[in-house]
Order: structure tokens, then sequence, then C-alpha cells
């Protein structure tokens, strides 16, 4: 699935296929619905931003596509993988070698630096980029010794994200990667996703209660207590600089 | 039960893992000490007791033939309680169902029974009756090794004739609490024993009617030892006395002593390193608590709680745990201790030997688990203290990490990422990292301890007893012989080699050091003999002079070409200077040999002997024993393969056991710190390791990177516990190193593979144990949590 071409994305081949899923979570005595009988695809190659408030089950849907969740019932596929009949490891190797992950807060190694925090991935991947170049694209070619103590949070992210990168998922899954960060910063966090989604070809899902963000998108899926409730594609593409909230 | 204490259950619930894990390494040390304390009070209190009632003699004096009147002289004397004279003999011994010639020591005893010195504690039968010259009392060690009862017979060869001794009863006496023979490193009750018989047969039957040759007193209170014996020596020097000593030189109370000391050493110093690693731990345990819970302490705060009464909540977590191992190590302590009780009674003989545990004993437990347990938990509780409210809400800001050691040296670039991640966790806590390696480290050493003994027991026996003592049999004559005397030798069943040798009890004295010694004529050229130096080469016997062992000379402080004078303690008791012509090591006993021919010339005697050391077929050697048995003139036989089966049947068992409870207790320390260690490790980075599992690192992998740290620690302890364990080897050849033996320092390969071995293995289960805790992270959390 790797240099997928942007023409191919017109030609509707689904990435996720996911059908009629649901998920029930039990807190204590009462059953949490967190999602009803969703469907949604998921194409090659687009920037999709998934836009809701906080309990509308967006993540829970993100963590389900990312394969450390397991719905309730339905199915989802991956390419011709049925992710919800997969054990334990097949899901690590899911998640090895197709997907990328980038979390609200950053989640480096602290005892690592920049280069060693994406090198550790890299070293587990069959065609990774090379380490530097993918700090490189993130825009921390100088401080690839740094340790996470010594970077801002937005430099943290921006290594999240190289770290992400670098193994070249088909899948990038960012779950508020801005939700930490300030203005400034998580507009360019916003603009290394937008490179990587253009340079790369690679499917980025985010999710978001921020709806200002969801106007970079190709497509933004509204998401309310469980339910796809709205879905739309943008005619225009706006630059992740030109966004404000 | 206060909110705050709730907590504190639930927090004791919560960590119970970890609580265990140290509760256990306190109830070791508890254990040793309750079980060494309690020895100690009880083998002191029953000694005294039992000297007490049973009057043990403060002074003894051998003597050649002295006059009863003597007695009344010494009585006499200043500073004396009360004086006892006595027969004692020793004799080769007939005892059914047993091939070899056993040794049996008369000793004179009243025919009525009245008070005495030394006196006996009758366990069964009765006292002898007057007037029947052939009953005897048997030692209780000696009869129970030969199932000897009252109402059976032995017989002893008795000045030259057979006689027939019925056992009356069974007693023990203070003089023999351990019974053992002179010239023996280890007890050997099958083959030596006291047997107590009336004075009057005695003293007919060698010669000793109004008369005696042994003396024992009892001092007045603050009399002076010292004054007493200087008056002993010079009245009883014409008897041929060889010297009067005190209690310190007497044997079984040498080894009594000895004993008593080490339960002292050991009840202080084992429990020592176990309450040390166990304040280590509750401090590893209670820091990271507090860590984890600086929110909690931060609302606690805000609310009004005072610092003492926040740092007493985390002070009682350390209190609970450590006394929780206390009561553990206290029924534990006492099991153990009933056990060393029931082991003792095989070589101790008290009337009584009660095995309690007192209750200064119990207190001592407690307040030494509660110091411990202070000691542990100061840090983390000033680090309550410490925190403002304010900050203490702030989560604790990301660890810091620099470029350390590893890439100033530029080593980095051959480790993995995962190997960076262990070197740098080690590098930012050296001193957590250093009291792990040296926690783990005293596990090793307590396992090389505990092999140690072993293997210095195999090497002692090999070199003394295959190397330098090679003969199957020694026999004494009762008296110095022609050397003639070889040749009825060489001749009896199943002899194939004979060397003779004289022995001659002698006094060195060199400047203002002297020393009892016995000289020890051999033959030069003899191969029942062998003189070796430090590395076990054969040293060849000069025609002239004096070989010493280094041990001997060390304590006369003559090195070789020193003269030394040789005050000879028998027949016309002559003195003379001889030079110093050699030095040996041995490791048993203090040795002075010669050439056989030169003391003969010493000695101004003909071709004497004393006795001879010979090589005998396996499959003659009943017949030789039956033969020995029964010849007048031996007066002693000693043979080596028997002497050290007994041995070995006694202290390999206890060895067996003692290793045993070591490896047990060096477990429980390496499975307790590298458990903790883990635990904590998995507390501290277990966000970390879970966001490792999200980006698609496998289980296994993680497992790698949070156990390679301890496993890091385990493989870098390994050297130092070599090292400590070595040096504590070592620290007691030194503490031991006695005139009777001295342990060499010889630890075999086997035997660090073997710590090594054991150590391994407890921490790689201590780990596995952890490890399965990754199964349940939770990879969701760590996509929406701060750490």
């Amino acid at each position: 699935m790797k240099g997928v071409a942007v023409n191919e994305i017109q030609s509707d081949e689904a990435v996720f296929h996911v059908h009629r899923v649901s998920k029930i979570y039990r807190m204590g005595e009462t059953e949490v619905h967190a999602l009803r009988a969703v469907d949604l695809d998921l194409y090659a190659g687009e920037f999709v931003v998934l836009l809701g408030p906080s309990g509308s089950g967006k993540s829970t849907l993100l963590n389900i596509l990312g394969g450390l969740d397991t719905p309730t019932s339905g199915e989802v596929h991956y390419l011709d993988h049925i992710l919800t009949a997969a054990d334990e490891g097949a899901l690590t190797r899911f998640r090895r070698e197709h997907v990328g992950f980038v979390f609200q807060f950053y989640n480096l190694i602290p005892s690592l630096t920049a280069l060693e925090n994406v090198a550790l991935v890299t070293e587990i991947s069959d065609n990774p980029l090379d380490p530097k170049e993918a700090l490189e694209m993130v825009g921390l070619q100088d401080r690839l010794d740094h340790f996470p103590a010594q970077l801002s949070g937005g430099e943290q992210q921006r290594v999240a994200i190289a770290r992400a990168i670098a193994k070249r998922p088909d899948v990038l899954l960012c779950d508020e990667p801005t939700g930490a960060l300030d203005y400034s910063t998580g507009k360019l966090v916003l603009e290394v996703l937008e490179r990587v989604n253009r340079e790369l070809g690679t499917t980025v899902a985010v999710i978001t209660h921020n709806a200002s963000i969801a106007a970079m998108a190709d497509r933004v899926i509204r998401i309310s207590s469980g339910r796809i409730i709205e879905e739309h594609r943008n005619a225009v593409k706006a630059r992740p600089e030109d966004l404000s909230w | 039960m206060s909110a705050l204490d709730k907590k504190l259950l639930r927090d004791l619930k919560r960590l119970r893992g970890q609580v265990l894990a140290v509760a256990m390494v306190v109830a070791c040390g508890i254990a040793v000490y309750v079980t060494m304390r309690s020895s100690y009070d009880s083998l002191l209190a029953s000694q005294s007791s039992y000297y007490d009632r049973y009057r043990f003699s403060d002074i003894f004096a051998q003597v050649k033939r002295a006059p009863e009147s003597v007695a009344s002289e010494i009585a006499a004397l200043e500073g004396v309680a009360a004086v006892e004279t006595r027969v004692v003999m020793e004799v080769t011994l007939d005892v059914p169902d047993l091939d070899e010639p056993a040794t049996g020591r008369l000793v004179s005893i009243p025919e009525r029974r009245e008070p005495i010195l030394n006196d006996l504690h009758l366990r069964r039968g009765r006292w002898i009756e007057a007037g029947r010259r052939d009953e005897v009392i048997i030692s209780e060690a000696f009869a129970e090794a030969n199932h000897l009862e009252p109402g059976r017979s032995i017989t002893a060869i008795i000045n030259g004739r057979r006689e027939r001794l019925q056992i009356a009863g069974i007693a023990i006496s203070p003089e023999y609490v351990n019974e053992i023979r002179a010239a023996d490193v280890f007890p050997d009750n099958r083959r030596f024993g006291v047997l107590w018989m009336s004075r009057e047969a005695l003293g007919s039957a060698f010669d000793m009617k109004g008369g005696f040759n042994d003396l024992s007193l009892r001092l007045a209170p603050q009399a002076s030892e010292r004054e007493v014996i200087d008056h002993l020596d010079s009245m009883l020097a014409r008897y041929g006395c060889l010297g009067a000593y005190g209690r310190r030189d007497q044997l079984s109370h040498r080894f009594l002593e000895d004993e008593i000391a080490q339960d002292k050493i050991t009840g202080i110093f084992v429990p020592s390193i176990f309450l040390a690693v166990a304040a280590f731990l509750i401090h590893m345990v209670l820091s990271r608590l507090v860590a984890t819970e600086r929110d909690q302490i931060a609302v606690m705060k805000a609310f009004g709680y005072t610092n003492q009464r926040i740092g007493f909540h985390y002070l009682k977590f350390a209190l609970v745990t450590l006394l929780a191992g206390t009561a553990m190590g206290v029924p534990l302590g006492a099991w153990l201790g009933a056990g060393l009780a029931q082991l003792y009674s095989q070589f101790f003989r008290f009337p009584q030997l009660q095995f309690t545990v007192g209750p200064h004993v119990l207190w001592l437990a407690i307040a030494i688990s509660a110091a411990a347990a202070f000691v542990g938990a100061i840090s983390a509780v000033s680090r309550v203290a410490a925190l403002p409210p304010a900050e203490a809400m702030r989560p604790e800001p990301p660890a810091r990490f620099r470029r350390g050691l590893m890439e100033r040296i530029g080593l980095q670039k051959l480790f993995s990422p995962a190997a960076r991640m262990i070197v740098r966790n080690i590098e930012r806590r050296p001193v957590k990292a250093i009291l792990s390696i040296s926690g783990i480290a005293f596990a090793v050493a307590i396992l090389l301890v505990g092999r140690y003994f072993y293997d210095a027991l195999d090497y002692l026996i090999e070199v003394q007893f295959r190397a330098v003592q090679r003969e199957d049999v020694a026999v004494t004559f009762n008296n110095p012989r022609s050397s003639s005397a070889r040749y009825d030798l060489a001749r009896l069943p199943g002899v194939t080699r004979s060397e003779t040798f004289r022995a001659v009890p002698v006094r060195l004295r060199f400047e203002n050091r002297s020393r009892r010694v016995a000289i020890l004529g051999i033959e030069p050229d003899g191969e029942l003999r062998r003189l070796l130096d430090s590395r076990l080469r054969k040293v060849d016997l000069p025609p002239e002079g004096l070989v010493l062992t280094a041990k001997l000379a060390e304590i006369l402080g003559v090195d070789c070409g020193d003269e030394v004078r040789v005050e000879v303690l028998e027949g016309a008791r002559q003195a003379r200077s001889v030079i110093v012509a050699g030095l040996i090591d041995e490791m048993i006993g203090l040795s002075a040999y010669m050439d056989l021919r030169a003391l003969n010339r010493l000695m101004r005697e003909g071709e004497t002997i004393s006795g001879a050391y010979l090589a005998v077929d396996r499959e003659a050697a009943p017949a030789l024993y039956s033969f020995l048995k029964r010849t007048p003139a031996v007066g002693g036989v000693a043979i080596r393969e028997a002497m050290l089966d007994s041995f070995l049947e006694t202290v390999a068992e206890n060895l067996t056991i003692s290793t045993g409870i070591l490896i047990i207790f060096a477990c429980v320390i390496a499975f307790a710190i590298v458990y903790n260690g883990a635990r904590i490790a998995l507390s501290e980075r277990g966000h970390e390791l879970a966001s490792l599992r999200v980006i698609g690192f496998t289980r296994g992998e993680i497992t790698v990177m949070l156990l390679g740290e301890q496993a890091a620690l385990t493989l870098a302890a390994i050297p130092f516990g070599f090292a400590l364990g070595y040096a504590i080897c070592a620290l007691l050849v030194w503490l031991t190193e006695s005139e009777l033996y001295r342990l060499p320092i010889v630890i075999r390969p086997e035997s660090y593979f073997f710590a090594f071995g054991i150590t391994a293995i407890a921490a790689f289960l201590s780990g596995l144990l952890v490890a399965h805790r990754l199964r349940n992270l939770d990879l969701v959390v760590v996509l929406k949590t701060r750490e």
C-alpha cells in the first residue's frame, strides 16, 4: 500500500472498511454505548478529521481502527485483513507494520534522545525512513541529540510524529495531537501532518474536538453519542497556517 | 479506623507482592537472630548452671604419679576452694559389634556416691556398687553410638589383661560436654568413650594405690588462676606434671566456648545483612509510593493534614511491613532454634538443653526491625514533608536524562536504543544501582560461603588424610619400646607396610614464649607420613633439627635457623637446644617433626619407638583389628577411614541442612531485590512500555526492556558477590583459625558456578513474575493520559 498515487483515491478503494460496529462498555452497573452500529470507509491517501465532543465515541473508533480495542459487534476490515477476527499477536503485527500513532501527550521514551526515539521504531521496521530524514521532515534536524526533557511540548510532538512516520506506515492515527499544545505550536504540528499526507501519501486520521481543524481535511466526519451524524467533503482544503481558533 | 489507615491497608494490599518480598527478607534476618540469640542464651545458661551444679573444675593437671598427701598441700594453697584427685587412664576397648579396637578413658570415681568435682549426671542405670570392681558408668555419647545399655558389658585391656566391665549406668559430665580425644579434630563417639570406674579398682590395676595421676580443683572466688597454676606447676613438677592449665585449655570447654562465641557472631552478622537489605527495599518501595501519590499528598495538605500526620502514614507502611516480617521470622527462628538444639544435643551433652525464646529476644527483634523500618522510611517521609501543596498537585516533572558516561566514551554506538534505555536508567540513579548490586552481591556471597565449607573440608581431608597422613592405622604402644617391635608389627595380618615413630612430649621454648607439644620422630624415607609445604610439595626431613608447622613457628616467633630450647617432659627430663631446620604447612594441630634417629639421639636413648603407622590390606583389616584389640601392649589404635566416615556422617548431614538454609536465604534476598526492582521499574515505566506496545512492540520486546535493567544489575553483582564471598570466607578462616585447625581458603570453580546459577535462577523467576503483569498493561489509557 506504500506510495499510493493520488488518483487512486478516486478509485473508491477503502483502506479501512467499518461495518455496523458497536462498542458497549460496562461501567459498574451501567452500560455505556460508545459506538452504535457505525459504518465508515477510509480511503488511501486521504486526510480525515473525526470531529466530536468528548464522550462522543471518536476515540473508541480510533482505538478500534488502530487495533487497540475490539468492537462488541460488527466488523472492521483493513484491506484484506479482518481486524475483528485477529488475535493479539496479529494485532501487534498490524500496528507494527501498518499504523503510526500520534498521542496527545507524545509518550516519548524519556531515556532516549530524539534520534534514538525514532531509531527505536526504525530498527523493528522492514523498510523505514532514515531516522534523521524523518526528523528533518518535522523540522527537527538540529535537535537530534536532545532528550525529551530538553524539548518543548511542540518539539516533543514533532518527534512523536517523526517516530510515527519513520516506519512508512500506511495510516497515521492522531488522537488530539494539538490538545496539549498552545496555538502556534499546535499549528506547526498540523503543518507537519499535512506535509506527511501530501509528500508521503500516508492516510491521516485526526480526531479532535476542535472544529477549526476540520477545514484542512479532505473529509470531515462528525460523531455524536456513538453515531456518525454528518459527513462532508471539503471542496477546498485550507492550509494549516490559515487556520485559526 | 481513620480514613488514612484505610488507605494504608489498601496500599498494603495493592502492593502486597512487594510487601511480602520485603517481609520475607526481614523474616530471614529475624529468624537467624532469634535462632542464634536464643541458642546463645540457652547454651550459656545451660553451661553455667551445669558447671555450677556439677562443680566443673577451674584448673586441671596431669602427673605421672603423685602421693595422695600432695592433695592436702594443694588444698591449703591460697585461692583453692576444693581439690579432687583421680586416676585417669586410657585403655583399648573391645566393644561388641565394633571390628576395630576403641579407646576408653577410665576415670576414677568414689565407690559410694558423694559430691565430687566434675560430678556425673546419671541418665540411666545406677551408680557403681561398692566392692564391685568390674562395674563402670559409661558416657552417654559413647553408649548411644554403640547402642550400649546398662546391664551389658564391654571388654577393656587393663594393664595387659582383658577385663570384662559391667555397665551399671550411663552418665554425662561437665568435663565431657563434648567428648573428643585429645589429638583428634573431630569427635568420634563410636571409638572413643569415657568410662567412670571405682577408684579402688583403678588404683590397684594401675599401681596408683595411695596416689593419683590426675588432679582438678575449683578456685575460690576472686582467686588468681595464674598464681594457682604457677604454684601447682612448681609443686607438681617433680611428679611429672606437664603443666597445669585452666578451663581455657580444657578441650570440652574450649569447643563449647567456641560454639557459643560463634552463635553470638552469627546472631549479629547475618541479621544485619538481611535487615540492611530490607531497609533498602522499603526505601525503594516507599520512595516510589510517595512519588506516585504526590497529588494525594497535596490534597491532604491542602485539607490541612500536617506533615507529621502524612509522614507517619508512610512510616506506618514501613513499620507494618517489617513487623509482619518479624511476626513470620520469630516462629521460624523458634522452629530453626529447636532444630539447632536437636543438632547440638549430638555434640554437646547437657542434663538439659532448654531452648526458649526469651521475651528480651522478642523485644529486641521488634526493636531491630522497627529501627530498620525507620532507616528505610526516613528519606521518603522527609520528601513528603518537603513537598509544598501546590507543587505536589502538578505531576512529577519528566525524568531528566543527560548524556552520561556511555556517551562521553562514545560507547552508545555499540548499543541498540533498548540497551541505551537500560544503561541510562542505571546511570540516572547510581546510588540505587549500587545498593541493588550490593544486595544481590550479598546473596551471591552467602551462597558461596555455604559452599565454601564443603570445599574447605574436602580440601582439608584430601590434604591431611590423603596426602599427609597416609597410614590406614596408627598403633601406639602403652610404653615406648625397642624398634625391634617393628618386625612384629610388620608380620601382623594384612600389614603391607609399617613405619615406626617416636612421640616425645616436650616444651618448646624460644625467648619468652613456650608451647607444649609432642615431637614426632618419623622415618625420613617414610611413605605413610609426608611433610608438605603450603603448595603441597613434599618437604624432605632434614637429618638433624626440627621441622615445625607454620602455626607453631608463628606462636613461638621462630624462623628457620633459630635455635629453640627443647625441654623433654618424660624420662630424665633433660633440656637441649635444637635448630629449626624447616617449616611446613599443616591444617590440623601443632606439630613438630624430627628424623626418628635424631630424636633418639636427642633423647640419649637407643632405637626406641612409641608406635607405628601401618598400611593395611583392606581384606585383612578385620583380622588385624581383632588381633590389636587383644594385644595388651597396644595402648591406642587410630583408624583413619573409620574416623573420617564417622565424622563425615555427622558433619555432612549438618552441612547439608545449614547449606540448604543458606540457599533459601540467599534466594529470598536475590528474589526480593530483583522483584522489587522490576516492580518499581514497571510502575515507573509502565506508561512508556504501554506506548511502545501501541506503536507495535511485542510483549517479549518490552519485557526485555523492563527486565534488562534488573538482569544487568544482577550480572554486575556477580563478580562483586564472588569477591565479597571470598572475603567473608577469608574472614571466617581468620576468625576460626585456631591451634586445633586452620581452614584453607579454597573455593572450587563449581562453587562459583553454583552461586551464579542459583542467583540467576532466583532473579529470573522473580522477573517472570513481574513480566506476567505486562499482560495486563492498559494500552488504551496511554493515548489519553499523561503519566
